[in-house]
């Protein structure tokens, strides 16, 4: 009889915590396993290849600031169509300028979903084939969603500031 | 002095190939305002003759910052610009919204609401699908079908408009419910839409099935397999035109779709008239499930009895003092969620629509992403784009229906 789902996801969790020196955690029913970054690779490869984890749904960042160790959090969701489950995949990284072997070997839809990142917290993903900001603006300054970027807003003008913050407003001149 | 840089063609040089480089191909620019681009894409086309050998999707013009946004309002606040994701699908972005809050702060959701939910998702996705079949046939010479779809989509758009005063931004859905019950009108409109959609659904397809000018530009265009799909992380109407019976509805039940009976409609050729078959298809299962859902609908309150996440009713703030502090509390401060992460996700009518929130105690979001189908449709636009005709891209777009506010956000 064939495992129950369950069970995979159970085995799965042991294999790449003592392989790869993952920790747990879990919340409502959801599993997270915490990784080094520098086994993030082979432990998405094994999941892939001996449990059927065969789906990237997601690859995002969180950012921690001013917490630096770790600073960052990059998040995989990944699914396994044959066996219905969903499995997390934390990996710290230290500082402010980190660096991260890229998913695309694995998943090549980690792509666009790393542009991304880099695009908007400045991870850099080691290998990427594309590694070129997919949102903002190709000549944009800084990365938004780090938690040191300012939320921006429009400076009010009244008629006795009106000039002073017009000349300081990002927009042609003639 | 500020100085616009546009991107130069030696940054893409990786991307096309090399005789791009030497002039004996060209580059094309499609978009960003080109009217079939659906909105704002813009695609860069490497072109040899009249054939697309390379095709460099330009995403990112409709960015907004939401998920930034978010992170400086209330739970509550934060969701009202969930509906400016997807225009197409608010009650989906709703939905996949106060899922993932219920699920970070663990609260009920009475069987009405969710049956209300259910009604208005697929409704929903309905609406979706006209403006779909309307504008990617219009894309492809069909004139008429887009003014018979726009007209039903009318009636939908009517029903959302009746439940909540908008008829695009609904923000209908709230964590641990409904924003308030349905009206009175409400039962009758639905059925009248289950009244007249199929006789419509027959009528389109009578124009466009067999009709011999749509299935030239349409058979065979745009092939994708299921294994590249699953390779890709493609999901929704795409993967199940490819032969990939995956639904989330199905394998992933949220808001009871598993009291529903269904089917999940597939077809094998994965093509672009592949996905008109499914599209088509689609509506007509979900009139099936709201004929069910309506039929059965519960009695009962709309929204959770937790007030320390959901404000007590408007009637009771004049006779308790507890409510009118639990009021105050919700308006101003909002509610605390843990310090943990979900995932929620739901199938919206392009494919899985997922959230992955974290709460860091507070009352605010810590961070919120939305993991669209948009934007894992556009990816692939390369592969599906491929040795095709340049003509036959404009129907590779509207094949995949994109959103360009769900893609960039």
């Amino acid at each position: 009889m064939a495992k129950a789902n369950t069970e995979i996801l159970e085995e799965a969790v042991r294999v790449i915590k003592e392989r790869f020196g993952a920790s747990e955690h879990r919340f409502r029913d959801e599993v997270t396993l915490i990784i080094p970054p520098e086994n993030i690779l082979e432990a998405a490869q094994t999941l892939k290849e001996t449990f059927g984890f065969n789906v990237l749904i997601d690859e995002t960042a969180v950012d921690y600031w001013p917490q630096q160790t770790p600073r960052f959090h990059v998040v995989y969701h990944l699914y396994s169509m044959p066996h219905n489950l969903i499995l997390r995949l934390r990996v710290p990284l230290n500082g402010n300028a980190p660096h991260l072997e890229t998913m695309e070997k694995v998943f090549p839809n980690a792509n666009w979903k790393e542009r991304e990142i880099w695009d908007m917290f400045g991870i850099v993903f080691d290998g990427h084939s594309d590694l070129r900001r997919i949102l903002m603006p190709a000549d944009w300054q800084g990365h938004p969603l780090r938690k040191d970027y300012p939320l921006g807003y429009e400076e009010v003008q009244f008629s006795f500031n009106a000039e002073e913050i017009d000349r300081r407003k990002p927009y042609a001149k003639s | 002095m500020v100085t616009l840089r546009e991107v130069s063609v030696d940054e893409l040089r990786h991307l096309v190939s090399e005789r791009a480089l030497t002039g004996e191909t060209m580059l094309l620019n499609m978009g960003p305002q080109h009217p079939s681009t659906h909105g704002v894409l813009r695609l860069l086309l490497e072109l040899d003759g009249e054939i697309v050998v390379n095709c460099i999707p330009d995403v990112g013009f409709l960015h907004t910052g939401v998920e930034k946004n978010m992170e400086a309002k209330t739970y509550q606040k934060a969701e009202v610009m969930t509906d400016r994701l997807d225009y197409l699908n608010p009650i989906g972005n709703n939905l996949v919204y106060c899922l993932a809050v219920e699920k970070l702060v663990g609260l009920d959701v009475p069987p009405r609401a969710q049956a209300i939910r259910v009604i208005l998702a697929e409704l929903t996705r309905i609406a979706s699908h006209l403006l779909w079949l309307g504008t990617s046939s219009l894309d492809l010479a069909a004139m008429s079908t887009f003014l018979y779809t726009m007209r039903e989509r009318e009636m939908i758009l009517d029903i959302f408009e009746m439940c909540s005063g908008q008829r695009m931004m609904t923000t209908y859905v709230r964590p641990g419910g409904l924003w308030r019950d349905v009206p009175v009108e409400f039962e009758a409109a639905v059925r009248r839409v289950l009244e007249v959609m199929p006789r419509r659904i027959d009528e389109y397809e009578r124009l466009l099935t067999t009709n011999e000018l749509f299935l030239d530009r349409t058979r065979g265009i745009g092939v994708i397999t299921a294994e590249e799909c699953v390779q890709w992380g493609i999901s929704g109407p795409v993967a199940r035109a490819a032969g990939l019976k995956y639904d989330l509805r199905k394998v992933r039940p949220y808001s009871g779709y598993e009291q529903y009976e269904f089917d999940v409609p597939t077809q094998s050729d994965g093509d672009v008239y592949s996905r008109y078959r499914v599209r088509v298809e689609e509506m007509r299962q979900s009139l099936r499930i709201i004929r069910q859902a309506l039929d059965k609908l519960p009695y009962g309150p709309v929204r959770s009895n937790n007030r320390k996440f959901v404000p007590p009713p408007r009637s009771e703030l004049g006779v308790s003092m507890e409510a009118v502090i639990h009021h105050f509390k919700l308006w101003t401060e909002g509610f605390m969620a843990p310090k943990e992460s979900v995932y929620a996700a739901i199938e919206s009518p392009r494919g899985e629509l997922g959230v992955f929130l974290e709460g860091d105690g507070g009352p605010k979001p810590y961070r919120v992403h939305y993991v669209t189908p948009s934007f894992a449709n556009l990816q692939i636009m390369p592969l599906l784009t491929r040795n095709h005709f340049i003509a036959d891209v404009v129907g590779i777009i509207g094949s995949i229906d994109i959103v360009l506010g769900d893609c960039d956000r």
